[in-house]
């Protein structure tokens, strides 16, 4: 990559001269009418650090539930919410609202939110040289709408849902079951949640599209910008085609609830597996919007720690641009087993087979990158190599689950759910650790522990693989996904998930201990605290940046090629 | 610059030996106590099992029919005290479709998925090893090689060619249209159990919820998997499955038998069924479908085919596929004219594949196993 801030350093000047740089609003015109993106991102990673809390909360009454055969748990949670008494029914139900709560918790409010809202809020525009986002005001609106659509799910908890309170219908919202299946409003407004979340993703999209296209220093072309950007760029774009299909499945579902449509009901016409065909044009490309951003992070951690470029620059933009292209055209490897024709059954085998390509492409070159490098392990670094090998198993078991002949058997079992808890709980998280370890101190201006962040690794490292390999046993000897109860010859692996759940939640412990830390006791951090390998714009900055940054606009000198003009005009500010 | 953290990763490493080994002792010690626990509770289950043995045998035979106990359970989880090494695995396979899926996973997948992550593993223990920064000091520029990117294309696509073909063929395999004289069976959905329709042997239905914990344990069956009516169907002949889903949508899924098929509303899915021998396969509800998603367990009897037509003919209205011929050729015979002689033309032969039905007395006397 060209792009280096020595080439930026002969014209940049030195915005601690600016006073009027650093003016910021008062506490409620800053927070919660803000328009500055680095605000925004902040509050979105707030948003998402508490969002995670309350998923991986759920997360734990699963693990509880699960760590012997019986319903132990689910009749407390259930009296715990208001209930009194708890029936069979309503401790079935409660488990299937909280598989529910923690699936669309952690998809909408915690990964998308973070990786999204605060990552890209806060460094596309610093990376490519931008003084905030195009759209700031309709950025506040994307954060405040996501907040109203979290609110609105939780507060699907405390209302009826058919058989107990809350929406029991999965993260999937699978009709019948989310139509006829769930009387009362709780579906109503889990429904209405994933509506305004979408609102606000969609917005957001068109936010980070519009300022990657016009909003780039001069001399940064599209082939020049750092590849937390290009991953953002793609993921912008899925997001605007895949969440308009989700929306439009939704609203069919909130109208064959209460205005009497049948989209999705056979006796007038409509059939349930059409909605899964729309959800799942939504649902795949979703799941690249989750670890798209995750491979744009790692690629600049990777890059900055081996004090090296990036290996296969273009290799590793087209690949994630290939990813998002294949991830719309693999849908219904979702659904094997709902009855398919055996020809598009052969097709979704071979397609989702290809997308394997460019994914061992990026994992290939991030090696690459850091061959013949210098490394430095810190706790970003470790980070993003723990990224790259859970990745890569999540990534192998993807395949074995792309053979429509062996999912089969695989299908809506615990293989399933250890195979995406890979690449999500491992993957999506462990890069979010990673770009949160590399860029706190920048976001802060204070360090965190470098010890602690290594304990943290580990613990969570060690937790995880309990939680999840396990489930690779379980799900070949046939335990199904959401179930609460199983029969005991299941029970070992699933008591030792439970205890590597509460390694995990150790871990989290120190996270949020070293956060503290860092927020009271951190050193300062200076501009470019890691040193030679960091050559992205945002290093050229303070930590934190000014409020307002780049109010001259940094110019990318052109190092290697003479034939890469600059091809758009920067805005003018 | 300011120093930051001087710590590198050695020196941290070490320090964290000590949690390190203490923590792999805390996990060795808390997986030790889950399989005492286990071992004591199989313990229980076994004793259960003999002495409710007999009582099983003797209401089955006041029934009429001998269903199979406990010993015949083929289609099971493993658990890990019994077998570590079956309980990581997946469930001996008893269709034929069900032992090629097996083998390409054994065979063909397992080695991918190990060979990658070991060779990714490895690699990152190199540049570890070897490109750290006291190791190499001064990163070289590298950034691009045509030829390496060009390798690291090619041969995943050619690992996936490897792959696509069985699993291309195996798809093929499990496609297979049923004969037209398999017989057909649908599986009907329900919130929250399976009802099964014999739509050849009279349109009869069998209801079959879960077996209540206490009652299974006592029956040496395994809980959340036993049934109060199995579904019985004939062995080593083609069975057209079909599913249905009367309220939400349900799967009809079977581990051992390599065999799920979802149970939707408006819709049957057919899928042709061989099972290859004679014993219980337990299986589950697939697809969430409410509260009870997880208590409406799927337990199959393949009994030989003269011995299922045995327990067709004990089910009310159940009437084989031989009795079924003769009615339909005694409605269709004319009504007796004065000659003697009757031709009757409309008659359909016997169905080659089916053996005549035996009366339900004879059916255990004989040897009937299956020849295909």
């Amino acid at each position: 990559m060209a792009t280096t801030a020595e080439g930026f350093d002969a014209h940049h000047e030195d915005h601690a001269a600016h006073d009027h740089a650093d003016h910021k609003p008062a506490f409620f015109a800053r927070w919660f009418m803000s328009t500055n993106h680095k605000d925004i991102g902040t509050l979105y990673l707030i948003f998402a650090i508490i969002a995670g809390i309350i998923g991986g909360a759920i997360s734990g009454l699963m693990r509880a539930e699960l760590g012997a055969p019986g319903l132990q748990v689910m009749g407390d949670v259930v009296n715990f919410l208001g209930g009194d008494g708890a029936s069979f029914d309503q401790q079935g139900h409660m488990w299937n609202v909280l598989i529910t709560a923690h699936g669309l918790i952690m998809v909408f409010f915690m990964v998308m939110p973070a990786m999204i809202g605060g990552f890209g809020n806060w460094f596309v525009p610093l990376m490519i040289g931008a003084p905030d986002m195009a759209f700031p005001r309709m950025n506040n609106v994307s954060f405040w709408l996501t907040v109203v659509g979290f609110i609105s799910l939780l507060f699907s908890l405390f209302v009826p849902g058919g058989t107990g309170m809350g929406a029991g219908v999965g993260w999937t919202v699978y009709a019948p079951l989310s139509t006829t299946g769930s009387v009362g409003p709780a579906v109503d407004f889990a429904i209405f949640s994933l509506h305004l979340a979408g609102a606000g993703s969609i917005l957001g999209a068109t936010n980070f599209i519009t300022t990657i296209f016009n909003m780039r220093a001069p001399g940064m072309t599209l082939h020049k910008m750092p590849l937390f950007v290009w991953s953002v760029l793609v993921t912008a774009f899925l997001l605007l085609l895949a969440l308009p299909v989700l929306a439009a499945a939704i609203t069919m579902l909130l109208t064959d609830r209460n205005f009497g449509t049948t989209f999705f009901d056979p006796a007038g016409g409509g059939d349930p597996v059409l909605y899964q065909h729309l959800f799942w044009f939504f649902g795949h490309p979703e799941v690249y919007i989750m670890i798209l951003p995750g491979f744009g992070m790692i690629s600049q951690i990777v890059a900055t720690f081996s004090r090296k470029p990036v290996f296969g620059y273009l290799g590793m933009a087209y690949a994630m641009v290939a990813i998002g292209v294949v991830g719309f055209v693999v849908w219904a490897h979702h659904m094997y087993t709902v009855g398919l024709d055996v020809n598009t059954k052969m097709y979704f085998t071979a397609a989702t087979m290809v997308i394997a390509v460019p994914t061992g492409i990026k994992i290939f070159s991030w090696i690459a990158t850091m061959w013949g490098g210098s490394l430095e392990f810190k706790s970003p670094m470790v980070w993003a190599m723990g990224f790259i090998f859970l990745f890569t198993v999540g990534g192998v078991t993807g395949v074995v689950l792309a053979n429509g002949g062996i999912d089969d058997n695989l299908h809506d079992t615990y293989y399933v759910v250890a195979h995406f808890h890979y690449v999500l709980s491992m993957g999506a998280v462990f890069s979010m650790f990673a770009g949160f370890y590399y860029w706190f101190p920048k976001m802060s201006g204070r360090w965190h522990s470098e010890f602690l962040s290594h304990v943290h690794f580990w613990l969570f490292f060690i937790g995880v693989n309990v939680i999840f390999f396990p489930m690779h046993f379980l799900g070949l000897q046939g335990m199904a996904r959401r179930y609460p109860d199983f029969t005991p010859a299941f029970s070992y692996w699933n008591e030792i998930a439970t205890y590597g759940y509460m390694i995990m939640a150790g871990s989290m412990i120190v996270f949020f201990v070293n956060i503290g830390y860092a927020l009271f006791a951190g050193k300062r951090a200076p501009g470019n605290y890691w040193g030679e390998g960091a050559t992205t714009l945002e290093w050229s900055l303070s930590s934190p940046p000014p409020f307002h940054q780049f109010e001259t606009l940094p110019v990318i000198e052109d190092h290697h090629s003479p034939d890469d003009h600059i091809s758009e005009k920067p805005a003018t500010a | 610059m300011e120093s930051i953290d001087a710590m590198n990763f050695g020196a941290i490493a070490r320090k964290k030996l000590n949690l390190l080994a203490l923590m792999v002792m805390a996990a060795f010690t808390l997986s030790a106590v889950p399989q005492a626990v286990l071992a004591q509770s199989g313990e229980v289950v076994q004793a259960a099992t003999a002495e409710a043995e007999e009582t099983l045998v003797t209401e089955a035979e006041a029934a009429g029919f001998d269903y199979y106990g406990p010993e015949m359970i083929k289609g099971q989880p493993t658990s890990s005290e019994e077998d570590l090494w079956k309980s990581m695995n997946f469930q001996d396979q008893y269709t034929e479709t069900g032992q090629y899926a097996l083998w390409m996973h054994d065979a063909i997948l397992i080695p991918m998925v190990f060979i990658i992550s070991i060779f990714v593993l490895f690699l990152l223990m190199w540049v570890m090893f070897r490109y750290n920064k006291r190791a190499n000091t001064v990163p070289s520029k590298t950034s691009h090689n045509t030829v390496i990117e060009v390798i690291w294309t090619v041969i995943p696509v050619l690992i996936l060619v490897v792959i696509a073909v069985p699993s291309i063929s195996l798809l093929a395999d499990q496609y297979e249209t049923p004969p037209e004289d398999a017989i057909t069976i649908k599986a009907n959905g329900y919130q929250w159990y399976w009802g099964y329709e014999y739509l050849d042997n009279g349109g009869f239905e069998v209801i079959s919820n879960m077996m209540p914990e206490s009652d299974a344990l006592d029956a040496g069956l395994p809980p959340q998997l036993a049934v109060d009516n199995r579904m019985v169907v004939p062995v080593g002949v083609p069975i057209r499955l079909q599913t249905f889903g009367a309220d939400v949508i349900h799967s009809f899924g079977v581990p051992s038998l390599w065999f799920k098929i979802d149970a939707v509303p408006g819709r049957i899915n057919e899928k042709m069924l061989i099972i290859e021998e004679p014993g219980i396969y337990y299986g589950q509800c697939m697809e969430l479908c409410g509260a009870r998603h997880g208590y409406m367990p799927i337990a199959i009897e393949a009994r030989p085919l003269a011995e299922y037509n045995a327990w067709v003919q004990s089910q009310p209205g159940g009437m084989t596929r031989a009795q079924i011929e003769a009615e339909e050729a005694a409605a269709a015979m004319p009504a007796p004219a004065a000659d003697d002689t009757v031709e009757v033309e409309g008659v359909r032969p016997p169905v080659s594949s089916m053996e005549d039905a035996p009366i339900a007395g004879e059916a255990r006397t004989q040897d009937t196993s299956p020849t295909t």
